[in-house]
């Protein structure tokens, strides 16, 4: 019999049952087996206590949308490395999307991410499948197969989906499974060639703008194409103050739709782009300072249900080159926490609970993902942080293979010391 | 020689970063140098035994010429290197040209990029000094302070005139040099050309935008004619070339028209007859020649200044004194 784990004393942040109160945890055969004031132990030597003062315990995070480069360039990250980031970063659950080399558009490529996975034995990876076949665009993928195989959600992210009546299609299709469509919102007549926000800071620098437009036009094509077909529309990343009213017009009007936000749009702006750094290089793009206020607020008002990383590790001299060259994209994992505890925590636009309904309880709830929840008997993935504690953050130090990131150098509050998964410790938080 | 503190800085990426005080240092050390090109024996040894490497990764015939007779005429050594050909074409990264560069001991690199921020991506790893000779739709600063000597020798200064940049702001390095370097020196800037050849938050940078070339013309003391790439109306910016000079064309007619004479500068090279018309380009008010005498002069001044020459000394440099 393995043992057990009692996380003593720790602030019990769990949404899901409305509970936020200092309490013992107990986690045994890797379920959540009690929770309460004091829970008592009484002599038993099977388990491990764990003094969880002033520390916050919660359902484990959950990611729904990153890139861990298997199959194709796993000198950037693999599916291994990723977990292992993902669980330093305080994630227990990650989805990973399609855009690898071959494309994840098939049952047996979804089949080989679970595998890899629980060879990891990180933090669980959910498979999303493409959209279309090779992410071209054109052709449905087996998206029934897919799913049978795992996935958990469909996407041509990284790629927009140029045809609405592709889209359309999807959305009709993905219904019979009970699956998101996960939206990279991007016209792409208005995007090519842009490598930041159009605005006085691309004017200045000479580099190809991306309007906001580009990502609204797809934005509101899909909520309405979602509120045609029933089908559940999953808006990723969203950008702009433009995106939010599009997405409150949607769900004052009871259409499926849902939204993400990354931390780096809650947190920085164009800006960053100065002098030409392409760690501030993403698409979409870092907007002005009225969108991140917006994008903010719009986590705190509800808007946006879900904040996910869209983890995109790119190898050191990808970025190491003339900014319009460099791909898009930073990691994620091992930030997330503390960007959102800096700039939404720390600043009072949102609490505790908050963070944790939007890291955890949501991503679960918007997936149908196991997790997301503390109730006795559920799924023992958890995560112990400290919402106080300082770090500057060193990408020598990440778990991933990635190191492409703005906040290098930054002092940033609020670090993961636990992840369990399964009630297994994944990661230990070592200074 | 690159360790020693200039009155510009390691580099000159472009005039945006600049102040009026250094923009005004430059083209006043510009003005014994022109001489130079004058004589019969058109060199003096200020630079000897300084290496410039003029990186060209984009085809340019006016602008390496010129660097090339600056650096000639100063006496520095020189090496020309071309993407054509070049361990680029191998798929060589910028990066690691820029390594094998520093390696040679070099002193001073010309670099002309396609893409924007290159030559500050340049200056940012290697120790010896950095000139942009234009990088992508950024900026070409010598171009910009060639434009400005030019206006300043023919109204004998800068602040209060009023100039007009005509045509594709969006995609102009050359614009943008000439914003800020305008700006900086008191001018008053004016845009014209198609809305979509503008950047669009252009009204954020505080300058006077005209719809109608005539009213541009009316407003202006000098107009700068920006070139029209031809391959603008393949994507779709302007409908023809046709119709571009039809609307926006500075012809003899437009300039007969306006109460005061208009001074005409064009960087080069001209498309005659789409945003120029030939008799405005070889008109009276017409110092396109003129600016092209003066890059050479002001980029002999960027690279005396950049190789540590003191700007008080510059009367003296020309004629081979110390330095």
């Amino acid at each position: 019999m393995s043992r057990a784990t009692l996380l003593r004393g720790g602030r019990i942040v769990d949404p899901s049952q409305d509970l936020d109160a200092v309490a013992d945890l107990l986690i045994e055969e890797g379920k959540v087996a009690a929770v309460g004031v004091r829970v008592d132990i009484g002599t038993r030597d099977d388990v491990d206590v764990v003094d969880c003062a002033r520390l916050v315990v919660s359902p484990g995070f959950i990611d729904v949308h990153c890139h861990l480069r298997e199959p194709g360039r796993e000198d950037v990250e693999t599916i291994a490395s990723g977990a292992r980031a993902a669980a330093a970063g305080g994630f227990t659950a990650v989805c990973a999307m399609p855009n690898t080399n071959p494309v994840t558009d098939n049952q047996a490529a979804v089949g080989f991410i679970v595998r890899q996975a629980t060879r990891a034995g990180a933090a669980r990876v959910y498979p999303i499948g493409a959209i279309s076949v090779g992410q071209l665009g054109e052709a449905l993928a087996e998206i029934g197969e897919m799913v049978g195989a795992g996935a958990v959600a469909v996407s041509d992210d990284g790629k927009p989906v140029a045809s609405a009546h592709l889209m359309r299609t999807a959305l009709e299709y993905a219904r019979t499974f009970g699956i998101p469509v996960a939206d990279h919102c991007e016209e792409p007549t208005l995007a090519k060639g842009g490598a930041m926000n159009e605005g006085v800071v691309s004017a200045r620098l000479g580099l190809k703008g991306i309007p906001s437009e580009a990502e609204e036009i797809m934005a509101i094509r899909d909520i309405l194409l979602a509120r045609r077909t029933g089908g559940h529309v999953h808006l990723c990343h969203m950008s702009t103050r433009g995106s939010v009213e599009l997405i409150r017009w949607g769900k004052e009007r009871d259409i499926a739709v849902t939204a993400e936000v990354c931390p780096h749009h809650i947190s920085l702006t164009e800006d960053e782009v100065e002098g030409y750094e392409t760690n501030a290089k993403m698409n979409p793009p870092l907007r002005t300072a009225s969108d991140v206020e917006a994008l903010q607020q719009a986590v705190r008002d509800g808007t946006i249900d879900v904040i996910a990383t869209d983890h995109a590790p790119h190898h050191y001299d990808e970025k190491e080159r003339e900014f319009a060259d460099a791909p898009n994209g930073i990691v994620g994992f091992e930030t997330a926490l503390a960007v959102n505890v800096t700039w939404l925590v720390a600043r009072g636009i949102i609490d505790v609970p908050m963070l944790v309904e939007k890291m955890s309880c949501a991503p679960a709830r918007v997936f149908k993902l196991p997790g997301g929840s503390l109730r006795r008997g559920a799924l023992a993935d958890v995560t112990v942080f400290d919402p106080d504690a300082e770090w500057v953050v060193e990408p020598t130090r990440f778990r991933s293979k990635g190191r492409n990131t703005p906040y290098a150098g930054k002092r940033l509050r609020g670090r993961v010391h636990l992840t369990f998964v399964d009630g297994r410790v994944i990661h230990r938080l070592s200074e | 020689m690159s360790a020693v503190p200039t009155p510009l800085g390691k580099d000159l990426l472009g005039l945006e970063p600049l102040t009026g005080e250094q923009i005004t240092l430059i083209l006043d050390t510009a003005e014994p140098f022109k001489e130079i090109s004058e004589r019969a024996i058109k060199k003096v040894p200020t630079l000897r035994g300084a290496t410039i490497v003029n990186l060209f990764f984009e085809a340019s015939t006016r602008t390496r010429i010129s660097f090339e007779f600056a650096e000639k005429r100063l006496s520095a050594d020189t090496v020309n290197v071309a993407s054509s050909g070049s361990s680029v074409q191998k798929g060589e990264t910028l990066v690691d040209t820029a390594r094998n560069l520093e390696a040679m001991r070099i002193d001073m690199v010309v670099i002309r990029h396609g893409a924007s921020g290159a030559a500050q991506f340049l200056a940012e790893r290697i120790e010896s000094n950095v000139i942009n000779a234009g990088d992508g739709t950024h900026e070409h600063p010598t171009q910009g302070l060639l434009d400005l000597l030019t206006l300043r020798d023919h109204f004998g200064k800068i602040a209060g005139l009023k100039v007009c940049i005509v045509g594709d702001v969006l995609h102009s390095r050359v614009a943008r040099s000439n914003l800020w370097g305008l700006k900086k020196l008191g001018a008053e800037v004016g845009v014209c050309g198609p809305r979509s050849l503008l950047p669009n938050a252009i009204d954020d940078l505080d300058v006077v935008v005209f719809e109608h070339i005539e009213d541009a013309i009316g407003w202006a003391d000098a107009l700068n004619i920006l070139r029209l790439q031809l391959e603008r109306m393949t994507a779709g910016y302007i409908p023809s070339l046709r119709e571009y000079n039809r609307v926006f064309g500075v012809s003899r007619e437009r300039l007969d028209r306006a109460e005061r004479n208009v001074l005409i500068l064009h960087p080069g090279p001209m498309n005659r007859g789409v945003e120029i018309d030939s008799d405005v380009a070889d008109g009276p008010f017409s110092v396109i020649l003129d600016q092209v005498t003066n890059g050479v002069a002001v980029r002999m001044a960027v690279l005396y200044l950049l190789s540590g020459g003191k700007p008080e000394l510059a009367e003296a440099a020309k004629g081979g004194g110390s330095r």
